[in-house]
């Protein structure tokens, strides 16, 4: 593995981790099952993502 | 790559059967190595070389074992993120990340602060639990649960105890589950009040990082909205400088600010724990969670590298007169049970099958990948205990004691506490007292029980030893504390917020507008009554003359081991269900081992006629004396001796209900089971049925593995890193 596949490899792991990568992973979800609607933006999105923890709350272990 | 999987698959080829015999070689002469060495000091490397190799053999064989031949996982079958893939909730997602994910949700502080405490007992008790446990209880949960869960689209825990076990056994789980909440945030509150009292640079930067949190949560939302790893990274070196900065305050005018007594610090964390649960997630919950997962994961690969590179020589003895006489200052209680209860998570911890139960199963590619996620992310959790119980060993018996011994025991000064190590059969001077704390730049280190202090202290030599030698002690003492402090409040508020829509939930049942989460009434009312649950463990566990900790803690032992029972019991009853008698025994045997522990602990809290063990033998010994207006040690007026009296009595009753619990549970699982086995067909089946799956995906970690199973035909799609 060279340096250009490390760094590679290492900002997809970040940004699949760090939940970065979900918008891009929405629109292609999107473009396949609605068709023709509108998208939200990527602030619309992330404010719809984080605001449904406010009900749905993930637990952390001790 | 086919021709790898092939040679792979037939799984005896001179190179496998040549690295498996000397892993488990180095393991062996490891275990040698703890086991015959008496007398001498041992290096810390032969912990790791024990856990290592013994963890390496259990993943390649026994995971493999029950992944294969028990649960029979069907790579050919469509996991519920395949068939239900709506790109939030369920999505196919990769087995590296899922296993980030999973990781960062089940490792807490638990793992760091029960083994420092179980220390006490020796170093090889601990780590024999630690290896031992997670092998055949521990990991094995974790990946069972997984498994039942995601072939039933992700079902809670609790849902799965109501569905397979019936309404007794789901209720007595739902209580069990609510019960270990409140008790596992009281005893972690408890931790980071012990480790902030009277330290103004931990209380300063502990509390920086309530305005950072919300500095990163306006600028997530408003200036840069999915710009999670710059943020994180800003808040990240905001949060060091807090602990640089918190030598400065400790030596300025603002020192008297943030020198809190622990009552004080019991207030302040009950309105934190309020805000948090009624807040919107995204300005303190979102980014607090970003922090503390990134901190977690990069200390504790910082602390693997500097044990590795430092290998510490252990000052701890391998077993400790305490392990037998069961009178040991940290917690009373002999090696069998309480070692058990003390070392919950890191062996086998019952909070984990909530997680395996939650998000973790929705997210799964393949079904072959519980091993690496169950077994494979309990296994490092497992490796962070075994750091925990070094990092509290290479510490000097006598500071060990100094610091976790009760306060009432050891009293308020250097000389006084060095008078009662040396009365427990060890040796600090007041001046070496002193020279210890201001060596991490603290005023003291007398009874800083709750296990956080001496990791951090244990830690700190480490970290120095690689970095920065002792002109950096202090820091990393401080770095360590809010890393854990950090994760602890995470756990604390995001518990606080579960616990309430815990509440909300059951009660909606009585009352119809409290299932609303945003009706505010209810939102505030149902908050106030968790925050007021375990703020009241809190106080009692901060003001009982006995140390919170010494009474608390095996309380906290014993619900999280319940939860553990109950999640086997589940377990077991599946697989019975399921036409897999001939296999129960594998979460049968760790299920039948920890009823003991968890019965037998049990027993002696509430009938132990020692008053230091039992609960109500205490509260009659305290109350006998009060009648006759005597004060015992170490109260030191009626007032106190009534607070030993009311605290012993609720938590006496309390145990008396964690005990019934279990036995409800056990014996309404007991009697499906013997239905099931006497059935001449099979019982009702909820497990989702089946559909072939359309994806491609390694099992283990490396793509290379083995256990790759191509569907004829089906178009390849993963989500693996660009090529």
């Amino acid at each position: 593995m060279n340096i250009g596949e490390l760094v590679r490899t290492a900002r997809w792991y970040l940004r699949e981790i760090s939940g970065e990568s979900l918008y891009d992973r929405y629109l292609q979800h999107h473009a396949a099952e609605h068709t023709g609607q509108p998208a939200m933006t990527r602030a619309e999105f992330e404010r719809w993502r984080v605001d449904r923890a406010d009900t749905a709350p993930n637990p952390r272990c001790c | 790559m086919p021709g790898l999987s092939v040679s792979n698959r037939s799984g005896l080829n001179l190179r496998s059967v040549l690295l498996w015999s000397a892993v488990g070689l180095v393991g062996a002469i490891a275990w040698g190595v703890i086991a015959l060495s008496r007398g001498e000091r041992i290096s810390a490397i032969w912990l790791v070389a024990a856990a290592l190799g013994s963890y390496a053999i259990a993943y390649r064989f026994y995971a493999r074992f029950i992944a294969k031949r028990v649960l029979q996982v069907d790579d050919r079958r469509a996991t519920p993120a395949e068939r239900l893939n709506n790109g939030i909730d369920y999505h196919p997602t990769d087995r590296r990340v899922l296993f980030g994910h999973h990781f960062a949700a089940i490792a807490g502080a638990g793992p760091l602060v029960g083994p420092v405490l179980a220390a006490q007992m020796g170093y090889l008790p601990g780590t024999i639990w630690i290896i031992v446990g997670v092998i055949f209880a521990g990991a094995v949960q974790d990946m069972i649960t997984l498994f039942f869960s995601m072939r039933r689209n992700g079902r809670s825990l609790g849902q799965m105890a109501r569905d397979e076990i019936g309404p007794v056994g789901g209720v007595a789980a739902l209580i069990a589950v609510f019960a270990i909440m409140i008790i596992l945030l009281a005893v972690l509150a408890l931790v980071v009040v012990s480790a902030l009292a009277q330290s103004p640079w931990g209380t300063f930067s502990i509390a920086m990082t309530i305005p950072i949190a919300l500095f990163m949560g306006v600028y997530l939302r408003t200036l840069r909205p999915g710009k999670v790893i710059e943020t994180t990274v800003i808040g990240v070196a905001l949060l060091l400088f807090a602990v640089v900065s918190g030598s400065w305050v400790a030596e300025s005018s603002w020192a008297d600010t943030f020198t809190l007594s622990p009552q004080a610090l019991v207030i302040w964390l009950v309105i934190y724990g309020f805000a948090a649960s009624v807040l919107p997630v995204w300005m303190l919950l979102a980014p607090r969670d970003y922090l503390s997962t990134f901190m977690k994961v990069g200390t504790i690969g910082l602390l693997a590298i500097s044990v590795l590179i430092a290998a510490p020589v252990l000052s701890n003895e391998a077993i400790t007169k305490f392990a037998i006489a069961g009178n040991g200052p940290v917690f009373a209680g002999s090696l069998f049970p309480f070692v058990f209860i003390t070392i919950a998570c890191g062996a086998l911890s019952g909070f984990h099958s909530l997680i395996a139960s939650g998000t973790t199963p929705k997210m799964i590619q393949k079904e072959s990948q519980v091993r690496l996620i169950g077994y494979g992310a309990m296994l490092v959790e497992s490796f962070v205990a075994i750091m925990a119980l070094i990092a509290a060993s290479i510490i000097e018996p006598g500071l060990y004691y100094a610091m976790n011994t009760p306060a009432g025991v050891l009293g308020n000064t250097v000389q006084s506490a060095s008078a009662a190590v040396n009365n427990l059969g060890f040796a600090i001077t007041p001046e070496a007292l002193t020279a210890a704390a201001n060596a991490v730049g603290e005023q003291t280190l007398v009874a800083r029980t709750g296990g956080a202090p001496t990791l951090a202290i244990g830690m700190s030599e480490i970290f120095a030893g690689v970095f920065g030698g002792a002109a950096l002690k202090a820091f990393w003492y401080h770095f360590a504390i809010m890393f854990e402090a950090l994760f602890i409040l995470t756990t604390v508020d995001a518990g606080t917020r579960v616990g309430r829509f815990m509440l909300q939930d059951t009660l909606g049942n009585l009352y119809k507008p409290l299932r609303d989460v945003s009706w505010k009434p209810g939102v505030y009312a149902t908050s106030a009554v968790v925050v007021g649950a375990w703020g009241y463990f809190l106080y009692q566990g901060v003001n009982d003359p006995l140390g919170g900790i010494n009474q608390l803690f095996p309380l906290f032992g014993i619900a999280n081991q319940l939860l553990a029972a109950v999640a086997l019991t589940v377990c077991t009853t599946l697989l019975i269900k399921s036409g897999r008698l001939k296999w129960a025994w594998v979460t049968g045997i760790p299920l039948a081992w920890d009823a003991a522990v968890t019965l037998t602990a049990s027993y002696q809290k509430i009938f132990s006629t020692d008053p230091k063990l039992g609960f109500f033998a205490q509260a009659s010994r305290f109350s006998a004396a009060l009648e006759q207006g005597t004060v015992l040690a170490p109260a030191k007026n009626l007032a106190q001796m009534s607070t030993v009296v009311t605290n012993s009595l609720v938590d006496g009753v309390l145990s008396v209900l964690f005990a019934a619990l279990i036995i409800i549970v056990i014996a309404d699982a007991a009697r499906v089971c013997y239905r099931a086995y006497r059935s001449p067909t099979p019982l009702p089946n909820t497990e989702a049925p089946f559909e072939e799956s359309r994806i491609l995906a390694p099992a283990g970690l490396m793509s290379g593995g083995g256990d790759r199973r191509e569907p004829a035909g089906a178009p390849s799609r993963t989500d693996g890193p660009p090529t």
